[in-house]
């Protein structure tokens, strides 16, 4: 039914946004990426696919999870890999982006993954670099791997996106994970409800294509996927919540919650989940969780477009 | 040196005067403007060029010049030159320099730095707190007799409801006017860009635009109560212009400036994250736009002013949420006019002068704003057809932070004369090949 572009689609260009991507290109990440989840099955966990290449991943802002899933996909692939973690604080400031940057691209990598603190970050990043860029979150703007994730998963799980009903639930303001499923889906075919408390609800968000609801129970009802976003404690601190207590208590997934929605609707979170925040145990780690599968589905959708962003003919 | 400038059309609203007509300049003082002036031996009679226009020399009344303190974004001498080459043949520059200009000592470094470098006229504005910290008055008399034309605390707002309270009060019993920068810091919170759908989608933290409207509401209702005339500095909002046309039709002495950008770009300008669309009050939504549109067609809007804001590359190389708030204006203020509103059919040329000359004299009550007999010779040459390819690096301003790079314009500057001498020509003008510099 839908189209796929050709497996070259791809070769050379950055990820910064799903915005740059078309159905059809969309489609053959996650096809690609079911090729490299049977990999990741085999007892040897390794393809010759980026021999010779190199990737830096540069991370400006902490995150375990997203640069070990990057190096996981790497290795897998045979790229020679080179993780740094810049700290912000031990950068002169004025000499945090272009100047890091520009002494890395000295060494010639083929891609940097860059994960950065600053929306728009990786964009300022590619109209300077020569290399590829991975776009592995940019402050509240993007996190295009996780909304391929994320698809994959919906995908692997419901056989389709087109039609899907998505709620998504939680810090809606300050997501990056949100503006990028919010494009992925809608490009999709999905439609897609949202809530939370007023102030986490960012200004014009019909317009990125969400319908608001008042209460999760309005927004999961008839749903056929749950996705619950990360709520930051320090929300309180920046007046946009009284206390977690309260959040837990109004927008909670609890398991009569999670009750509204399809019979057979998943749950998702792209991680760390706060249980007794946004979430409760027992639906985290109930039958229609696929939080953990959303996480090995991490490494082969990366490997994915590792690999039809720097694979090629030189081969 | 005495000369005639010969059969341009002169736009001269304060005289309401819009036709051909010869001006003549005597020992940098306009001695005559009338038709056919006879030339006496002597006098030199340098003939403008067709399609050119004479007009009183323009001001800007809110640059930011960067001298003293931070030299290696502009200076007195750069900033001058950036005026003159701009059509400005004055500016007000504000006092948020380092120190802050919020004593004699410093307004008269300025002054000095602007005769040294002998172009645009400079008016200092004076702090209107101490250190432009909001918590004590400014020496506001020492600051007037020293040379300074207003006091504002710009780049932030004028903290407390008391102490503009207490600025109005004083500045107004000495004749100064009040300038203020208006925005509700405590709602404006870590914003860096408008608020609304696009800051939405691309994760940048929003400034609603009731942040400044609250503060001209303030503003203007303290106008009310202190009775002393109030300027609001880079009104941006449709909200802030209701707010001014209301106080207005109260009978409060409120006046209010725009800048080129809030009646050029809007919000969308920001997809790319270029650093160059990053300016306090931030680019707005196109229904503010069409707003500033209106007001400066009715009326309501007084002056067009640059906020020229010059800041380092490296400064600007930041990323989004980091780098510096503000955009060079001197060198593309007359092209985005003459373009986007002369020739777009949103005001006429006397109109333009109005916004640019008439109306900024009036309200800093400065000389100039007309082609008067005897008034000193500050005089603009528009070239309101000149095709205009705009580019930073020709700029003469030590920054080149702008979001125009590459726009192709109709209309520029041909001339800039400042009491009577040529300090400004451009050389895209052929036909002014033989005016003297
Ligand atoms: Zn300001
Ligand atoms: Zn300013």
């Amino acid at each position: 039914m839908t189209a796929v572009a050709p497996v070259t689609a791809l070769r050379g260009r950055h990820l910064l946004s799903i915005a740059d991507l078309s159905p059809a290109e969309i489609t053959l990440i996650l096809d690609t990426a079911d090729a490299m989840k049977e990999v990741g099955e085999r007892t040897i966990k390794k393809v010759p696919a980026l021999r010779g290449r190199t990737i830096v991943n540069l991370f400006f802002e902490p995150s375990t999870r997203t640069r070990t899933s990057f190096e996981i996909a790497e290795k897998r692939l045979s790229a020679d890999t080179l993780s740094l973690a810049v700290s912000t604080s031990s950068v002169v400031k004025g000499e945090t982006l272009l100047d890091t940057v520009d002494n890395i691209e000295a060494m010639s990598p083929d891609m940097l993954v860059v994960r950065h603190a600053s929306s728009g970050a990786c964009q300022q990043l590619a109209r300077r670099c020569r290399s590829r860029i991975v776009n592995a979150g940019d402050g509240m703007h993007e996190h295009p791997t996780q909304a391929l994730l994320d698809a994959y998963t919906m995908r692997q799980r419901k056989g389709r996106i087109d039609g899907l009903q998505v709620a998504i639930v939680g810090d809606l303001a300050h997501s990056r994970v949100l503006r990028s499923n919010l494009l992925l889906l809608r490009k999709m075919g999905a439609s897609i409800r949202v809530t939370a408390p007023r102030p986490l609800i960012p200004a014009g968000i019909e317009a990125l294509g969400a319908t608001p609801c008042r209460t999760i129970e309005e927004a999961v009802d008839g749903a056929d996927v749950v996705m619950m976003l990360r709520i930051q404690l320090e929300r309180m601190q920046t007046l946009f919540l009284p206390s977690l207590r309260e959040y837990f208590a109004l927008f909670g997934l609890t398991a009569d919650r999670m009750a509204l929605a399809r019979p057979d609707a998943i749950v998702m979170h792209p991680g760390p989940m706060n249980r007794g925040v946004e979430i409760a145990s027992e639906v985290a780690d109930g039958p229609q969780a696929v939080i953990l599968e959303q996480v090995a589905n991490g490494v082969a959708v990366r490997m994915a477009v590792l690999y039809l962003l720097a694979g090629g003919s030189e081969d | 040196m005495h000369y005639i400038l010969r059969n341009g059309r002169v736009v001269d609203p304060a005289h309401g005067r819009d036709g051909q007509f010869d001006v003549e300049v005597r020992d940098g003082v306009i001695v005559r403007v009338g038709t056919t002036l006879a030339a006496a031996d002597g006098v030199t009679v340098l003939h403008v060029p067709p399609g050119c226009v004479v007009t009183p020399g323009l001001i800007d009344m809110h640059v930011h010049l960067r001298e003293p303190g931070q030299e290696h974004k502009e200076t007195v001498a750069s900033g001058a030159a950036a005026a003159v080459a701009g059509g400005f043949t004055a500016v007000a520059c504000m006092p948020n320099t380092a120190p802050v200009n919020d004593s004699a000592a410093v307004t008269r470094y300025i002054l000095d730095q602007a005769a040294a470098a002998n172009l645009a006229r400079v008016y200092p504005i004076g702090a209107a707190s101490v250190g432009s910290k909001g918590e004590q008055l400014a020496e506001i008399g020492e600051l007037k007799a020293a040379g300074c034309v207003a006091v504002s605390d710009d780049g932030h707002p004028i903290r407390t409801a008391l102490l503009m309270r207490r600025v109005l009060e004083y500045a107004g019993m000495l004749d100064v006017l009040v300038i203020d920068h208006c925005e509700d810091p405590t709602l404006k919170g870590d914003g860096v860009v408008h608020e609304g759908a696009v800051a939405s989608e691309l994760g940048l933290r929003g400034i609603p635009g009731e942040a400044e409207e609250l503060w001209v509401e303030r503003d203007i209702t303290l106008a009310g109560l202190t009775r002393s005339p109030v300027h609001i500095a880079h009104l941006s909002t449709a909200g802030s212009l209701r707010a001014v046309r209301a106080g207005k039709a109260r009978g409060i002495a409120v006046t209010c400036e725009v800048m080129p950008h809030h009646f050029v770009l809007t919000d969308e300008a920001l997809r790319g994250y270029d650093t160059n669309t990053k300016m306090n009050p931030p680019l707005r939504g196109s229904a503010d736009l069409e707003e500033m549109l209106r007001g400066l067609a009715d009326g309501s809007i007084d002056v067009i002013a640059t906020d020229h804001a010059p800041h380092h590359a490296d400064e600007k190389a930041l990323s989004y949420d980091q780098a510096p708030f503000g955009i060079t204006g001197l060198e593309t203020a007359v092209s985005l006019t003459l373009d986007r509103l002369v020739h777009a059919g949103v005001i006429g040329l006397s109109r333009m002068v109005e916004l640019l000359s008439a109306n900024p004299a009036r309200i800093l009550k400065v000389p100039g704003g007309a082609l008067a007999e005897g008034a000193p010779a500050d005089i603009t040459v528009l070239a309101p057809d000149l095709p205009v390819t705009v580019r930073a690096a020709a700029m003469r301003s030590l920054s080149r932070n702008m979001p125009f790079e590459g726009w192709q314009l109709r209309g520029g500057v041909a001339a800039t004369i400042v009491g009577g001498r040529l300090v400004y020509r451009n050389t895209a003008v052929e036909a002014l090949a033989g005016w003297l510099a």
